[in-house]
Parts: structure tokens; C-alpha cells; sequence
């Protein structure tokens, strides 16, 4: 195979793979800019990949499946709010549990439903996002360069893919241009400050996640109605985890997030297609080693040897009002 | 005045509140199990009777116990220190490396009971030395140790598969596993233990190693509040400004609570690797280093409560394994439902319950 087609092959997967991610990641900004810790990114992922996929799947409406992936999401977010905020739990305690919960309420309610030892039944065409073919796609195919690119890399993804894209530039705007993205960044700064100002930090909060399971909600609809066509368990594997993990390597930044959801993709891009290949010099990579390289390269960022990464100040706190 | 600061009783606070906690979960548990159609109190006594109902059962039930003792005596011992250690299954994943290559090393030169002690460093040992890293980084750096925690459980994940598929595989075999140990790398099982109380082993594998639990449940409970750095510990926990004002070096500190975290983590591996198996295999923790942040919760972080709580989860996993042979309907992953709502409930919704517990004792004593 020619190197530039390679080439185009990683770009495409990789961005593929990092749809989900940079759903995510953004879900997970606008949580701990507010202040408020979600190890539960993963399992609001599952859960929204289940209720789109099962909806989609009685419906044959992929849009209904979104809007029922959204909502299985933001009412996990709410019983996250609920025990963090309302009634000021450990915020880590609280993910960690609806992780649980979903890993095995999935499986439990998919087997219980459909008898596929806890997947969903394969999605008909109508009930998915189907790929987007751009304006002359085709006619582009034979340019030398960017042919390839424009037909494979940027044409040909679904809906959801562009809007993960969008969803980049909007949440800067809502985050830096807009009075509730700097009263969200503050009340995960100073949550002091901004009742003093005689905001609600309760209701503020909230909102944030809110704003997150709206984005995981995303992500799980991509995973099990665009990406795939049915929910399968543990569909999730440990993106939600990538996905904190490159909301740290972005210094909690929405830009740089994107790029480290790219970043994390295309690891994971080469690793598929490095599998069994020989390298030059150094022989076969194990693809261990692709697999672990986000969690490595976080934890360095994090040792502070490749710049500083500083959460929000509130982040992880409950906050109380001093009477 | 906020009813936050109200004292109560201890029966209340450690009796009460956690048990009426376990009750919601368990009754939430309940009504997914009537959501898929099953009758809720058929599968209650379904899961006794498959935990408690026969020698093989309690035996079994005993052998989770064993894993989970080990692990949420891990996490207790560092959230007494104020520290969320989210990565006992790592530590335990890689503490099984220690024990399988003093097991592999040793068993076809010595006897079990020379083996097992230095098999229990060498978990302890190996568990230990994966938590450093996070420790190092919390104390020196700043890292967040939840973070770093659970990047090194996936870094745990990919270097034992490495390891398993590549290096410790035994030659022309398909199945990434270390070959099995000779007798000297076996722990015995404990059927004279059961026989004693009239009951059969069966093919469960409760072995010593829950007594090492037992062990180091008791240790842990001297450490913790008979020693002078428990009490360094605790004070850390309870306020890092208070510690640093008494004198306590936080860099230390943190440090022993987490390689003492990571070696309990560690050996826990002896139970599933030398007590069951007898060799090392991928997986082999199975959550059950999540499970110890459950059952800390739960248990109060006591060595006590651990101790009941980990029996209360050997007889969910033994139980629910028999429930989902019986009734198809519900699978074995309603284990994971009924963690995740023990875990909201007994610890992110610890205090849900305070405020009317607290009016209700005010009335109680009024009247």
C-alpha cells in the first residue's frame, strides 16, 4: 500500500475514534470547570449508548435514540448533583458508584429485554446516523493530495461527527464569551465569590452538569447508533477514563481538548494498525504499549515534567455556605 | 442551626444510618428485579440459599470474603489518611506478579508454608511498589491521586497482559498463563476448618489465606488507632493544615498510607493465585479491587465493619452466581447494580438520611 493511502487510513479512523472522546472531554469541562469531579463520564457514556440504541431500535428513529441517549445522561448527571451538590457527598464516591450501577444495569435490562446476553439487537439503517457524503466527494477522488482527503477524512462521517466538531468552538464561546460560562468558571474557582455576588452556586452548578450529560448523551448515541449499530457491553471500555485523561492533558482548555481527544485517537488508530507489522530497527510493538501510552503521557503531564496542569480551585469540594 | 452539627449516638451513626442506607439500595436492587418481571423475595431467598444454604456455597462465599477483606482493608487504610486510592485493582493485579514468581521460583523446592510468607512479601511487595508511583506524585508533585490512581490501573492492565502474552507464557500454549504450581506453590484449602463446624468443602476454594486476612485485618486496626502514625494518619486525614501545624511531615505521611494501601492491595492476590488457580492468569482480580472501596464504605473504613461488609459481598457474588443459574432473567451483573446503589447510598448519599434521623432523636428525647 502506498504511504499516503496509510496515511489517509489512520487520519480517518482516528478520527473516528476520537468522536466519543471529544464529546467526553468537553462533558467533563464544563463539569469540573464548575467545580464538581466526574469520574462518572464512563458510565453516563454506557448508559446513553443503551437508552439510544435501545429507543433507536423500537422506533427506527436515530434522532429519537439521541434525544433518549440525552436523557438517560442528564438524569444520571442529576443524581450525580444530587449527591454532590444538594447533599454535598464525595464527588469521586458518587461516580465511581454510577459506573457501577450502569456497567450492570445495562447488561441486566438488555438480557432481561432482548436475550442476546446483553446486547441489542442489530439497528436497521433508518435507525442510525448514516454517513454524509460532502458535495462533490467523488469528483474530488482523483485530485492528487487532497482528493484523498476530502473523500475519506472529511466527507463521509455522520451528522454526529461534524456537530463533535462544532461542539468545540461553542463551548469556548458559551465558556469565555457568555455570563453564565464566566459565572460557571468562577463558581469552580470561588464558589464564595459568586454567592456573595448573590448567585446560586447550587443552581449553577447543576446546570453544568446538566450541560455535561447533554455531551455524554452525545457520545453514547455515537458509540452505539452511529459508530456501531447496536449496543454491545461494556461498549465504553475505558473511554470515559481516556477522556479525563485528556481533559488534563488540555490543561481543562476546549481546544486543547480536542486536540488531546485527536492525539488519544490516533494512538489509538496506530495501535489497530500496527497490530503483528514489523518496525525498522525495533521489531514488533506490542500493543500494549500504544494502549497504555495516554495513561503514561498523563501521568507525566500531571508529575508537572511536560508543563503544568492546574485543575479548577474548588474542583472535588462541596460547598457550604458559613452561617 | 443546622442540623450538620447535632450530635447523635454511635448506634445511630455507625448502626442505623449505614443500615438504612443497605436497605434502600437493596430495596432499589428489588424493584429493578420486578422490573424485568422476577419475583424479588424468590430471588432473595435464591441468593441465601446459594451463599449460606450448604457447605460448598458458605465456602465459596467465604473465598470472595477473602479477596474483598484484603481490598477494602487497602482502601481504608488510605482514605484514613484522606487519600482516595481508586487503584487497589491495579496494585492487586500487579501484587499477583510478586506472589506468582516467588510461587514459581520456590514451589518445587519447599513446602506450602515456606512459600506462603515469602510469597506474602513479594505480593505486598510488588502491590506496594505500584502504588508508589501515584504516592510520589500526590506527595511531591501535586498530582491528584484519583487521577493518577486510575491511569496506573490501565497501565497495570497492559503491562500484565504484555508480561502474560509475551514473557511468562508457558511455551506452545495458546492461554496467556504462567504454567501451574507444583504443590509447594499451593495454599491448602481449610476443610478441616468447615468440617469442624459440620459442614463439606466441596470444590470451593477457601483457603489460608483468609486467615492472612484476618491477620491483617487486626494489624490494620493497630496501626490505625494504636500506633503513632495512625494517629499521623488519621490526624491527615481529618485536616492536612492541623497535621502540618502538629508537625507531621505530609510527603511521608502520604507516602506509608499509600504503600501500605498497595501492599494490602498486593496481597490479595495470594487468595485467587495461590489459593484457587494455582496460577496466574489475566483478570485474575475480577473487580474485585473496586469492590473494596464498596465494602470500605460500607464498612466504615473499620477493620470490623470490613470484615462483615466483605462477608455481605462474598454472599452477593456467591448468591448472585447461584441466582442467575436459576433464573436466567437476571444475570450475574445484578451483582453490579447492587454495588453501584451500596456504594451511592452508604457513601455518596451517606447524609441523605441525617437530618430526619436527627429530628426524629430530638422528638424521641423531648418526649
Amino acid at each position: 500500500m502506498d504511504y499516503y493511502d496509510i496515511f489517509i487510513s489512520v487520519l480517518s479512523s482516528t478520527i473516528r475514534l476520537s468522536i466519543p472522546l471529544i464529546f467526553t472531554a468537553l462533558a467533563g469541562l464544563f463539569s469540573e470547570r464548575a467545580g464538581i469531579f466526574d469520574i462518572g463520564l464512563e458510565g453516563k457514556m454506557l448508559g446513553s449508548a443503551f437508552a439510544a440504541a435501545c429507543i433507536a431500535y423500537l422506533t427506527d428513529s436515530a434522532w429519537l435514540g439521541l434525544g433518549a441517549g440525552i436523557v438517560c445522561s442528564v438524569a444520571l448527571s442529576l443524581v450525580h448533583g444530587f449527591a454532590s451538590i444538594t447533599n454535598r457527598g464525595n464527588q469521586i464516591v458518587s461516580g465511581v458508584a454510577i459506573n457501577f450501577f450502569i456497567a450492570g444495569i445495562t447488561i441486566v435490562l438488555g438480557q432481561a429485554w432482548f436475550g442476546q446476553g446483553g446486547r441489542t439487537p442489530q439497528l436497521s439503517p433508518d435507525a442510525r446516523f448514516a454517513p454524509i457524503i460532502l458535495p462533490g466527494a467523488d469528483a474530488a477522488r482523483d485530485i492528487p493530495i487532497f482528493g484523498p482527503l476530502y473523500a475519506n477524512v472529511i466527507s463521509g462521517n455522520n451528522i454526529l461527527t461534524y456537530l463533535a466538531f462544532l461542539a468545540v468552538p461553542f463551548s469556548w464561546w458559551v465558556l469565555y464569551r457568555t455570563r453564565f460560562g464566566l459565572r460557571l468558571r468562577a463558581v469552580g474557582e470561588n464558589p464564595g465569590a459568586v454567592d456573595t455576588a448573590g448567585i446560586s452556586v447550587a443552581w449553577l452548578r447543576y446546570r453544568a452538569v446538566m450541560c455535561a450529560g447533554i455531551l455524554c448523551g452525545f457520545a453514547g448515541t455515537y458509540l452505539a447508533i452511529a459508530q456501531s449499530a447496536a449496543f454491545i457491553k461494556d461498549m465504553s471500555a475505558g473511554k470515559g477514563y481516556i477522556a479525563l485523561a485528556a481533559l488534563v492533558f488540555a490543561k481543562w482548555k476546549p481546544v486543547p481538548v480536542m486536540f488531546a481527544c485527536l492525539l488519544f485517537g490516533f494512538l489509538d488508530a496506530l495501535a489497530n494498525f500496527m497490530q503483528g507489522k514489523q518496525v525498522p530497527l525495533i521489531g514488533e510493538v506490542p500493543v500494549q504499549v500504544f494502549q497504555a501510552l495516554p495513561y503514561i503521557l498523563t501521568c507525566v503531564l500531571l508529575a508537572g515534567f511536560i508543563g503544568v496542569a492546574t485543575p479548577p480551585k474548588a474542583g472535588g469540594v462541596p460547598y457550604t455556605k458559613e452561617r | 442551626m443546622s442540623t450538620a452539627s447535632v450530635p447523635l449516638p454511635h448506634w445511630i451513626n455507625y448502626g442505623l444510618i449505614p443500615l438504612l442506607n443497605l436497605v434502600v439500595a437493596f430495596l432499589i436492587s428489588g424493584f429493578v428485579v420486578w422490573l424485568i418481571g422476577e419475583s424479588p423475595l424468590d430471588a432473595l431467598s435464591l441468593l441465601l440459599e446459594g451463599a449460606l444454604g450448604n457447605g460448598e456455597g458458605i465456602g465459596f462465599t467465604l473465598y470472595y470474603a477473602t479477596s474483598f477483606i484484603f481490598t477494602g482493608l487497602s482502601v481504608a487504610v488510605a482514605i484514613h489518611a484522606g487519600l482516595f486510592n481508586i487503584g487497589s485493582e491495579g496494585q492487586a493485579y500487579v501484587g499477583g506478579l510478586g506472589c506468582a514468581l516467588v510461587a514459581l521460583a520456590l514451589d518445587r523446592y519447599v513446602p506450602w508454608y515456606v512459600t506462603m510468607p515469602i510469597a506474602v512479601i513479594g505480593a505486598g511487595l510488588f502491590g506496594a511498589a505500584w502504588a508508589f508511583i501515584p504516592a510520589f506524585l500526590q506527595a511531591k508533585r501535586g498530582s491528584h491521586i484519583v487521577i493518577t490512581t486510575i491511569m496506573f490501573n490501565y497501565i497495570a492492565a497492559a503491562l500484565m497482559v504484555y508480561l502474560l502474552v509475551h514473557v511468562l507464557i508457558v511455551p506452545g500454549k495458546m492461554a496467556p498463563e504462567t504454567r501451574t504450581f507444583l504443590e509447594g506453590g499451593q495454599l491448602p484449602k481449610l476443610g478441616w476448618l468447615m468440617t469442624t463446624f459440620g459442614a463439606k468443602l466441596g470444590a470451593a476454594p477457601f483457603n489460608v489465606s483468609f486467615i492472612i486476612a484476618l491477620l491483617a485485618a487486626w494489624f490494620v486496626w493497630v496501626l490505625i488507632w494504636r500506633t503513632k502514625l495512625g494517629f499521623e494518619m488519621r490526624t491527615l486525614g481529618v485536616s492536612r493544615t492541623a497535621a502540618d501545624y502538629a508537625g507531621i511531615p505530609y510527603a511521608r505521611t502520604v507516602i506509608v498510607a499509600m504503600l501500605l494501601s498497595g501492599a494490602l492491595a498486593g496481597m490479595m492476590a495470594l487468595n485467587p493465585v495461590m489459593g484457587s488457580s494455582a496460577r496466574l492468569q489475566v483478570e485474575f482480580v475480577g473487580g474485585a479491587g473496586f469492590v473494596g472501596i464498596a465494602v470500605s464504605l460500607m464498612g466504615r473504613n473499620h477493620p470490623l465493619g470490613i470484615i462483615m461488609a466483605a462477608i455481605l459481598f462474598g454472599i452477593l457474588y456467591q448468591g448472585g452466581d447461584w441466582v442467575s443459574f436459576e433464573m436466567p432473567n437476571i444475570t450475574r451483573e445484578m451483582i453490579l447494580v447492587i454495588q453501584g446503589l451500596v456504594i451511592l447510598f452508604a457513601g455518596a448519599l451517606e447524609y441523605m438520611f441525617r437530618p430526619a434521623m436527627v429530628r426524629l432523636y430530638q422528638q424521641f428525647k423531648r418526649g
